[in-house]
């Protein structure tokens, strides 16, 4: 989402470079690129006006001098002002309470709540181990309760039953009694889109609150929202003792101003980002991160983290011994890599988060394929242990059954044996380092054991 | 013979029933619109509305609006909520970008400066707002606008100029086949709540309509669409959730086909217009569809969350490429966002702008006319009192 006002400031900031030095008048023109990148991507004026107050008197103060270059300079200003606007660090859920921790969702209609509450669910009970009831109080939208149900049952969470003829208050109660019966840890309760001029239906979640006293009252923001972010936000803040944000769609290509007005607006950080439809795609919000983001520099850190949480421990560590005793790196181990890479979102995922890949054609990076591990996984199964342990042994006839038994050809078994010669050759040269070292060797390129750029088929 | 019957309904709900909507507590369309089951109570809501609007429908927009008719047994509830409903229509108005235009201050750097600050923060959007800006500039300089009041006429006149020709009703013609609405959009921009109004207002107007429940993905979406086919009595085509969209649809149309139905409205699950294996999947349902009926879908609608910024114009844009709208309806109009992005978008598609969601009864959804919405936006020359 955030590659377009990248791309906007990169070009901004570009006009700068060569310049001896800032001065007022550069600076002004500059600045109000800035603006205009800010407000077309929807970032609401009066916070825009705030931020480039803040940076011209930082750029015309003292903190320009001794660095590398004005362009320079001035990107540090701004992104040091987008990290001080956003927040310095990542605010985790509290749930330091007496069980159960009530979270408390709320937000205009369509914002994405429901899908929120799933994904919650499914991140409190995988990431934080935590037992989750979840619960809905939309007792207005035509089949809301169902929704929850469906994705209750989608991340294995308690479902509280609800029915649409009760007072959403009522149901709170029975929820939260029901999840200290049940000795839950987190209670999620969903609840009605509502706009914030609608004093009948705010007045509703004020009494939600009072009743549950939720130690997480959650404001649920669509990233696509425009100026009216702010009206909502304030009205929402004013409402409910808000404790932070979640920020949803960001898959899309809005430009996600709206992260920005909501947190200046509401003074509450973002805590979490949706970033795609299937259930686990909800990220920790980490603000310098994003600030650098915006600023073109990638998201390595985020990346690295995804890819310690995903990769089963269990199995990296039975790989690594498997690489210090010296074993050849045979086809099942291919085989499981590649189902590691698809679990994390395939190829697609991973390069959002590159540094530089805002610069990279759309078309290039459409010809990524993540059916290509589909392939090359499907190629191997095809395979008896046998070959699996020992490559060399495919010979035409092998290959040909192989192929048919894939539904490929015997070219794409060739590449497949190819493949797994290049990253063969490349793990003896990290034998003894192990896992570990391949982990750092992450940090700015592509993960050594997913054979690099050059390495992998349709790059 | 459909045709006009369709159009007279369809303009009709806003002269009279649009502007009724806003008479209605809160309260009782919630209990309309809420409950899975129609309750008397409700079913009297909807049966009033019915009379007003076949009793109003060649009345004027303005009597309809102030007076209407005793017969209806509008009680004390419903005087209260006239108030409300007025309220709402005056807040709309108060809160508009051009009340501090009214007077005559001499127009300077600082009153174009806010003018274009308000039409930003209405989501107008820069490059939209500058070619406004640049115009009205144009005209002060050559002193054809001389106080801030003439300057509201003329920005109304520019707007104005954007807006109407995108103010196109959709007209079901009378044709042998039904009239197949196909309905995209983004997630949670409001396309089945918009379909479930959509029908109502239709089988009210005496079209036989049937729904195709083509968002296979979303959680319970298939639910949320048969629970307004039941509320409506509007037969579904479903086959569960997890199906192809495409031959949920295809059968949909064979089946209404088969049962002479006139209008077929097409759900599809809400999709990132980044996305664009998602995009092909809407391609394969267009493809299938005019395997049928190569006039297929007739309408192709996209709905818009009125609160969406800069980014419905990528939306517009890249849907259209990928499917080739013919309509757009805007929603959820009735909080604080103006949906300004629609100038932009009138601009570079020109995609008529079929409906307006301006509240959660079902005839809140409205035909969209230039003039109302420009007013709600600048006020100047409306005739509304703004206190």
């Amino acid at each position: 989402m955030f590659d377009t006002l990248s791309d906007r400031l990169g070009q901004t900031i570009k006009k700068l470079r060569g310049q001896g030095r800032l001065t007022e008048d550069n600076i002004k023109d500059t600045l109000r690129e800035v603006r205009m990148a800010l407000l077309e991507a929807d970032v609401a004026l009066p916070v825009v006006k705030q931020l480039i107050d803040a940076v011209r008197e930082k750029a015309l103060g003292q903190e320009v001098i001794g660095s590398l270059s004005p362009g320079q300079a001035l990107i540090k200003v701004v992104n040091d002002e987008l990290v001080n606007v956003m927040g310095e660090n990542a605010v985790p859920l509290n749930l330091a309470t007496q069980p159960p921790a009530v979270i408390l969702m709320a937000g205009l209609q369509g914002a994405g709540k429901t899908t929120t509450v799933g994904k919650l669910a499914k991140y409190l009970k995988e990431r934080e181990k935590k037992k989750v009831m979840v619960v809905s109080c939309d007792v207005y939208r035509p089949a809301a309760i169902k929704q929850l149900q469906t994705v209750a049952t989608g991340v294995e969470a308690t479902f509280f039953e609800s029915q649409v003829d009760q007072q959403p208050v009522a149901i709170a109660e029975a929820a939260l009694a029901a999840a200290k019966k049940q000795f839950v840890d987190v209670l999620l309760v969903d609840t009605a889109g509502r706009l914030a001029i609608d004093t009948e239906m705010m007045a509703e979640i004020k009494q939600l609150h009072s009743a549950l006293t939720p130690i997480e009252t959650l404001f649920v923001v669509d990233s696509m929202t425009g100026q009216d972010a702010a009206n909502t936000a304030a009205a929402f803040g004013e409402a409910l003792p808000l404790t932070g944000v979640v920020l949803t769609k960001t898959d899309g290509d809005a430009r996600g101003g709206a992260a920005l007005s909501v947190r200046v607006i509401t003074g509450k950080p973002i805590k979490f980002i949706g970033s795609g439809e299937k259930s686990d795609a909800l990220e920790t919000f980490y603000p310098d991160r994003i600030a650098s983001r915006i600023l073109g520099m990638g998201d390595v850190v985020s990346l690295v983290e995804e890819v310690t949480a995903k990769v089963d421990h269990d199995k990296a560590e039975k790989f690594a011994k498997k690489m210090q005793k010296g074993r050849a790196f045979d086809l099942n181990d291919l085989k499981e890599q590649l189902e590691q890479m698809a679990s994390m979102g395939g190829m697609a995922a991973m390069m959002d988060k590159l540094p530089g890949m805002a610069n990279i054609p759309e078309a290039a990076k459409a010809q990524v394929n993540d059916k290509q591990f589909v392939h090359m996984i499907a190629l191997v199964n095809s395979m008896t242990p046998q070959e699996r342990r020992f490559p060399a042994i495919l010979k035409g006839s092998r290959k040909k059954r192989i192929a048919a038994g894939a539904g490929l050809q015997v070219q794409d078994v060739n590449k497949l044996l190819k493949q797994h010669q290049q990253m063969s050759r490349m793990m003896k040269k990290m034998k003894g380092g192990g896992m570990k070292k391949m982990m750092r060797g992450l940090q700015g390129k592509m993960p050594p054991g997913m054979g690099g750029p050059g390495g992998m088929p349709g790059m | 013979m459909i045709a006009s019957r369709v159009n007279h309904v369809i303009r009709g709900s806003l002269a009279a029933v649009g502007l009724f909507s806003f008479l209605k507590r809160q309260k009782d369309r919630r209990a309309s619109d809420g409950a899975s089951e129609i309750t008397s109570d409700a079913a009297t809501a909807a049966q009033t509305s019915v009379e007003i609007r076949a009793d109003t429908a060649d009345t004027q927009l303005v009597e309809a609006s102030v007076e209407p008719p005793p017969e209806h047994g509008i009680d004390a509830g419903v005087e209260v909520g006239l108030e409300a409903g007025l309220g709402k229509t005056r807040s709309r108005f108060r809160d508009n970008l051009l009340n501090f235009l009214l007077g005559d201050k001499p127009i300077d750097e600082d009153l174009l400066e806010e003018l274009e600050s308000q039409l930003i923060m209405a989501d107008v959007g820069v490059v939209a707002t500058r070619k406004i800006m640049s115009s009205l500039g144009a005209s002060v300089a050559r002193s054809e606008v001389g106080d801030s009041a003439a300057l509201g006429k003329a920005l109304r006149r520019e707007l104005l100029a954007l807006l109407k020709p995108v103010e196109v009703p959709l007209e079901i013609p009378d044709q042998s086949g039904p009239f197949v609405i196909l309905v995209v959009g983004v997630n949670g921009s409001g396309k089945t709540t918009t379909i479930g109004k959509l029908a109502r207002q239709m089988t009210e107007g005496g079209l036989s309509v049937m729904l195709a429940a083509g968002d296979t993905f979303r959680a319970a979406a298939v639910e949320q669409l048969e629970t307004w086919g039941a509320r409506n009595k509007v037969p579904v085509v479903a086959q569960g959730s997890g199906a192809d969209s495409a031959s949920v649809i295809f059968d949909a149309m064979q089946s209404a086909k088969a049962r002479g139905i006139d209008v077929l409205i097409a759900d599809t699950a809400g999709r990132l217009h980044t996305q664009a294996n998602l995009m092909d999947e809407l391609a394969k349902v267009k493809r299938v569809l005019s395997k049928l009926d190569p006039t297929a879908p007739h309408e192709t609608l996209i709905v818009l969350d009125g609160g969406t910024g800069q980014n419905a114009l990528a939306q517009a844009q890249q849907f259209h490429d990928a499917i080739g709208l013919t309509g757009m309806a805007v929603t959820k109009l009735d909080g604080t966002a103006k949906g300004g992005v629609v100038f932009a978008i009138a601009e570079s598609l020109g995609l008529p702008i079929r409906f307006i969601g301006v509240g959660e009864g079902v005839f809140d959804l409205q035909v969209f006319e230039a003039e109302p919405f420009i007013d709600a936006l600048v006020d100047v020359g409306a005739p509304v009192d703004v206190a």
